[in-house]
């Protein structure tokens, strides 16, 4: 039997039907065409998946859509302002803070989490926080240095 | 993933009434880490899904006069951004923020934890030390059961058909206590432990005496495990490195691992004794800033 | 930090750090990878693999798979056409099309756990997956051939009784799973040894691991009634894809087009394709177009690592530290066919040094494990784990400095190599001039259980086929159509090439990289071969827009194009009399003779070009649990001249972490039936940004000879050096020389328990 999912995702509200076992992950990619995050693990253990939801980061892969009634969810491609870029998005760019850029959105996603939580974070913070996205390409270096300094706003307001 | 029925229950009475129809093809969801996962790759023959993260008394957390009490459905990010919780139980909070990372700490609980059983699961040597105890309820009423008996082998725990964690309790802790939860894995995070260990110690008014200590230990025996020994070894007794030997020792020799892709037999005894007297330390060491007031 | 040996030219573009072309639409998740690909129509594909390592094949019964509602079609390898057992270069150098089809879909038997046996198609992932535990399949297991050594045995079990050693050229008689002998000699190695005041050796054994890239393997096939197929995918070559499939299926590669969509990273594992042709098979036979995607326990199990091997290193050396004689014998796993990159080790085992008596044998072996693909500078770390290692015991024993030790044994210009390559111009000494100098040669390690190593490492660069097309824009911004799939910034490399030579900002550049049947032929994004060969073709392509414009502004002045002089954007005539922009000239094309188009095609020479790194770590070794905790990290390299720094300070930083990844967790590990136990990223430890220091990546430029701006391939040496320089930096740690990998807790924890005199005693 399908479930009735009623959810906000990055601020516009959504209807729709669904099975009960895909994932959060796989509702955003097939069913409502956000495919901005990423599956690279499908169990928890990369964070390209990563969402925030009801304004906590998790791997939407290991969450079934049906959970998701009533809540507010963000993906990577709410994070940008109209017209324009995040400053951590537009801090990746200057960078070079990615390299395939697979891994990117789940990046992007968790730094806007962290930032949320500590607009000041220390090397140490970022690196904690930023423990469960994992990246093959870069070496996290310049992603750290990225995330460092990002402040929590659109781009134009930084720069 | 096959097929699955999905309930999100409001009610206690009404989930256990759910799962006590499915019986064993339902199973509780709390913050999925474990079971979907699980459905996914086959592993769980369950197909009933139970979401429980609208059922007032798994949602609780609550600390008073009597103790804490953790709603199993509780995600460890609540447990850990509580500093009253983080005074009072430090291992519990060194357990809460090191499963995983941020995105399994926001969704993860300990009462899933427990209930996935797994011998190396992180949350439950800090539950042991603090001796914590299991309220169940089920289709004829409610029970109580200790942590330390709560998990009987890999994946299996007391839970009878219809019957659901619904929350854990802490008794009352603080004065001159302290507790220390630390895990060996090869990376610094998301792995799973190789060995782990939770300690508590309470210390006499005289700050050097041991009142009571109790150890769990983590991915050493097919449960995780309660050093029954830790309390007549160190009650009594002053906090030296020749006591905290001791008990290493005794962890080293309850150790029965085995071996798998994430450790050795040898390398796991050797971890549970240094993962006991490492944690029995910071414990030690918290216990006394804490009766000092310096916690 | 960049640092330029020779007088450096100037340049306008290259060396700046520009933001990359693709970069929005992948910060904010708009880019389009394999998995995100959607055609009305799609059925979703789902493989079925082996649970045993060897094990012959019985049955294959699908028939509950075909009662399931929404299943469309199953497919086993009779659906497969069968090629004749013929080697046919398709691109990545030249395999038996026979085993690359029987690696698609097992025929009679299956040769690893995860090599697939069937395929099924139904309406959606879910059923597809259902339908894929429901197809029967009976095994006869048999005796599996796990350990490289032992499958060279006479007595070890047979993977293919087909197979026969090519030893050094001559056909063996008895079938083996020794699939090839190669042999380098230089020199004399007897007289070498006899004139050694010391001999050093060790064997040194590594076991399989994977690329690791994020992004699991994907594609989509739509078989038309017309007979054209056409297949969307991540993958790092299309034109590959493209020569490949169209053997397996049987199609002229005409009748075969590939899309490369974004690719979320590869390292050399997306080179052999895996789902394309199955999932064109099944798009044959149910006239849908057919989706297939990876999850990560597959992509572990059912694509293919990097080869496990057993290497014997020999070195002799004169008291001053002078190394006179080397050996090696190298066994490399081919996995289940045969086809390692295993030469490519014995290339570079000694490379970096001047060594007169040189002597080197080469195994190519089949093993019951998944058929082995490259992995940045395959087949080199395993050899630099040996050589560097044991250079690390020669300098200590001559009392010389190790970075003293590589100074004085340095492989320079005109240096022969084991295989009797001479070197150009190389830049080896001046990566250890560089690291010598660095800030962390000039800081002191302390602390008890802390240690600093040192390793060098070499790589070439491969050269090959490259095509691009240059179109002008009216508003004097160009085109680039390019064919080399972008998986870590070439676009930006490429078109930052592109604007040097024509004189515009790097912005006004628009690289597409398009599909097989809208550019010239391109080998794959491999061999770090893009920026410096498809480089190649974009100064060609380069160079014939300006002839082309020169023409167009002599046409507008009614002058000869011989009168016409270019100097960066501006055109003039050479008396001086007129002159244009290059934008404004842009403008008029209409009015010269219509659109400016112009292409550039190589087949780069792979002799010239070639890079070395030395590197540098220090770390601290827990004593009471063995892990190794890395502090601080340097790598210097060549990069003959950093195009785009940001990105070549990228690939260092990303090539040392995988090393790091490799010296200390991660491995394939095999249960004794030959499972492999750990086919997740949860256990699969790669590092993660919280196991890691900020990494120093130093770039030294020396130009190689074979390209106008000097670059070389800067991908692959970043991997080389790390885990001999952690092996090197833990024995300054604890006093124990380490020689297998991973260095893992377990293993360090052992040799310090053991150097002790308390080892642990197994259970």
């Amino acid at each position: 039997m399908k479930v009735h999912v009623r959810a906000t995702i990055n601020g516009e509200p959504v209807e729709f039907l669904c099975e009960p076992r895909p994932s959060l992950l796989e509702a955003l990619r097939d069913e409502l065409g956000l495919t901005g995050s990423k599956e690279g693990c499908n169990n928890g253990n990369c964070g390209a998946c990563n969402v925030i939801l009801d304004g906590r980061l998790v791997n939407s892969c290991i969450v079934l859509a049906p959970e998701i009634d009533g809540a507010a969810v963000t993906t990577v491609e709410g994070i940008a302002p109209a017209g324009g870029l995040h400053t951590i998005q537009q801090r990746f760019l200057e960078h070079a803070a990615l390299q395939c850029g697979v891994c990117t959105p789940g990046f992007i996603v968790a730094a806007k989490a962290l930032l949320d939580e500590k607009p000041r974070p220390t090397e140490a913070d970022a690196r904690l926080y930023l423990a469960g996205n994992l990246c093959r390409c870069t070496g996290y270096d310049k992603i750290i240095r990225a995330v460092l300094d990002s402040t929590n706003g659109n781009a134009e307001e930084t720069a | 993933m096959r097929q699955i029925e999905y309930h999100a229950p409001a009610s206690l009475a009404e989930a256990v009434e759910i799962l006590a129809k499915a019986g064993p093809r339902a199973r509780p969801l709390a913050g999925g880490t474990d079971l979907i996962v699980q459905l996914r790759e086959y592993r769980s023959d369950a197909d009933v899904i139970v979401d429980v993260k609208r059922v007032p008394e798994l949602t609780e957390l609550r600390l008073d006069g009597d103790g804490l009490v953790i709603g199993a459905a509780v995600p460890c990010c609540r447990i850990y951004e509580d500093e009253q919780i983080a005074r009072a139980y430090p291992a519990v909070f060194d357990a809460a923020s090191l499963i995983g990372g941020i995105q399994i700490q926001n969704r993860a609980s300990l009462g899933g934890n427990l209930c996935n059983a797994s011998p190396a699961a992180d949350g439950v040597p800090p539950l042991i030390a603090h001796g914590g105890t299991c309220r169940i309820a089920g289709p004829s009423g409610e029970r109580e059961v200790p942590v330390e008996k709560f998990c009987v082998g890999p994946g299996k725990t007391v839970l009878e058909r219809g019957e659901l964690l619904v929350s854990i309790r802490l008794p009352r802790s603080g004065g001159r206590s302290g507790s220390r939860y630390e895990r060996f894995i090869p990376r610094n995070e998301m792995d799973i432990a190789v060995a782990g260990a939770g300690s508590f110690i309470e210390l006499e008014d005289d700050g050097e005496t041991i009142r009571s200590a109790r150890v769990g230990l983590a991915a050493v025996a097919p449960t995780p495990l309660a050093l029954a020994n830790a309390t007549d070894a160190l009650a009594g007794r002053k906090a030296t490195a020749e006591a905290f030997a001791e008990v290493a020792e005794a962890a080293r020799k309850a150790a029965r691992p085995i071996r798998d892709m994430r450790g050795e037999i040898w390398q796991r005894r050797h971890l549970a004794g240094v993962l006991t007297r490492r944690t029995l330390e910071v414990a030690l060491e918290r216990a006394r800033a804490a009766g000092n007031g310096t916690r | 930090m960049t640092t330029t040996k020779e007088q450096p030219k100037q340049y306008r573009v290259i060396g700046t750090r520009p933001i990359r072309h693709d970069g929005v639409d992948k910060v904010t998740g708009r880019a389009i990878y394999g998995a995100d690909f959607k055609i009305a129509g799609a059925l979703h594909g789902k493989v079925v693999r082996s649970p045993h390592a060897h094990a012959r094949i019985k049955s294959i019964d699908p028939s509950r798979a075909l009662e399931l509602p929404g299943v469309k079609a199953v497919i086993t390898s009779a659906d497969m056409p069968r090629p004749k057992a013929k080697m046919v270069d398709l691109g990545e150098g030249p395999m038996n099309a026979l085993h690359l089809r029987n690696n698609l879909i097992a025929e009679g038997k299956a040769l690893y756990r995860g090599h697939a046996v069937a395929a099924v198609a139904a309406v959606d992932a879910h059923v597809a997956e259902e339908a894929a535990r429901l197809i029967k399949v009976e095994y006869e297991p048999l005796e599996p051939a796990i350990d490289v050594r032992a499958a060279m045995e006479p007595s070890a079990p047979l993977l293919h009784d087909d197979l026969f050693t090519d030893d050094l050229g001559e056909t063996a008689k008895k079938p083996s799973n020794v699939a090839k002998h190669v042999c380098f000699e230089k020199g004399d190695v007897e007289k070498g040894f006899g004139a050694a005041d010391r001999i050093f050796e060790g064997e040194f054994n590594a076991v399989m691991v994977h690329q690791g890239y994020i992004e699991p393997h994907n594609a989509t096939a739509l078989w038309n009634a017309d007979g054209h197929l056409t297949i969307w995918c991540s993958t790092q070559g299309a034109f590959t894809v493209r020569e490949q499939v169209a053997e397996v299926v049987g199609l002229a590669v005409s009748r075969v087009k590939v899309v490369p969509l974004e690719i979320g990273g590869g390292f050399g594992g997306k080179i052999p394709i895996y789902l394309e042709p199955v999932a064109a098979l099944l798009s044959r036979k149910t006239g849908r177009p057919v989706k297939m995607t990876m999850d990560r326990a597959e992509v572990f199990e059912g694509t293919g690592p990097t080869p496990g091997s057993s290497i014997r290193v020999k070195i002799g050396a004169t008291k001053d530290g002078r190394f006179v004689v080397a050996s090696a014998d190298m066994a490399y796993e081919a996995g289940a066919f045969p086809g390692s990159p295993f030469v490519c080790g014995m290339l570079t085992v000694f490379a970096p040094y001047d060594i007169e008596n040189i002597h080197i044998d080469g195994y190519d072996v089949v093993v019951n494990k998944p058929k082995t693909a490259a992995y940045r500078a395959p087949c080199a770390t395993n050899a630099a784990m040996a050589s560097e290692t044991l250079i690390d015991e020669i300098a200590e024993w001559a009392g010389l400095d190790p970075l003293d030790i590589r100074t004085k044994n340095a492989a320079r210009e005109g240096t022969r190599r084991a295989d009797g390559l001479v070197f150009p111009r190389i830049g080896f000494e001046e990566t250890v001039e560089a690291a010598r100098r660095s800030e962390h040669a000039a800081t002191r390690l302390e602390g008890p259980y802390r240690g600093r190593g040192v390793a060098s490492g070499y790589w070439f660069n491969c050269g090959l086929k490259s095509s691009v097309t240059v179109t002008v824009n009216s508003d004097g911004t160009v085109n680039l159509v390019e064919g080399s799939t972008d998986i870590g910034g070439t676009r930006a490399s490429l078109a930052m090439q592109l604007a040097e030579v024509i004189g515009v900002d790097a912005e006004d550049v628009r690289p597409q990289v398009v599909d097989t049947d809208s550019v010239g032929y391109n080998d794959v994004t491999g061999g770090s071969r893009v920026t410096f060969a498809s480089g190649l073709a974009v100064i060609e392509a380069g160079k014939e827009t300006k002839k082309k414009m020169a023409e167009r502004a002599a046409m507008l002045w009614k002058a000869s194009p011989d009168d016409v002089e270019v100097e960066g954007s501006t055109y003039r005539l050479r008396d001086g009399s007129k002159s244009i922009e290059f934008k404004e000239l842009a403008g008029k094309l209409g009015k010269t003779g219509g659109p400016v188009v112009a292409q550039g095609s190589v087949n780069a020479d792979p002799s010239v070009g070639g890079g070395f790194g030395t590197h540098m770590v220090d770390l601290e070794v827990d004593p009471e649990t063995g892990k190794v905790t890395i502090l601080r990290y340097t790598a210097v390299q060549d990069a003959g001249k950093a195009i785009h720094p940001a990105y070549v300070e990228g690939q260092i930083q990303g090539g040392v972490t995988q090393g790091i990844g490799w010296a200390i967790n991660e491995e394939y590990r095999w249960s004794a039936e030959g499972r492999m136990t750990n086919a997740s990223f949860l256990d699969y430890r790669m590092p993660t940004s919280l196991d890691l220091p900020m990494i120093d990546a130093i770039i030294v430029e020396v130009p190689n000879p074979g390209h106008p701006f000097g670059v070389r391939g800067v991908g692959e040496v970043p991997i080389v050096p790390p885990p001999a320089a952690i092996a090197n930096a833990i024995y300054r740690a604890i006093g124990v020389r380490l020689r297998d990998l991973p260095m893992n807790p377990a293993r360090v924890l052992r040799a310090v328990l053991t150097a002790a005199g308390t080892p642990p005693e197994d259970e």
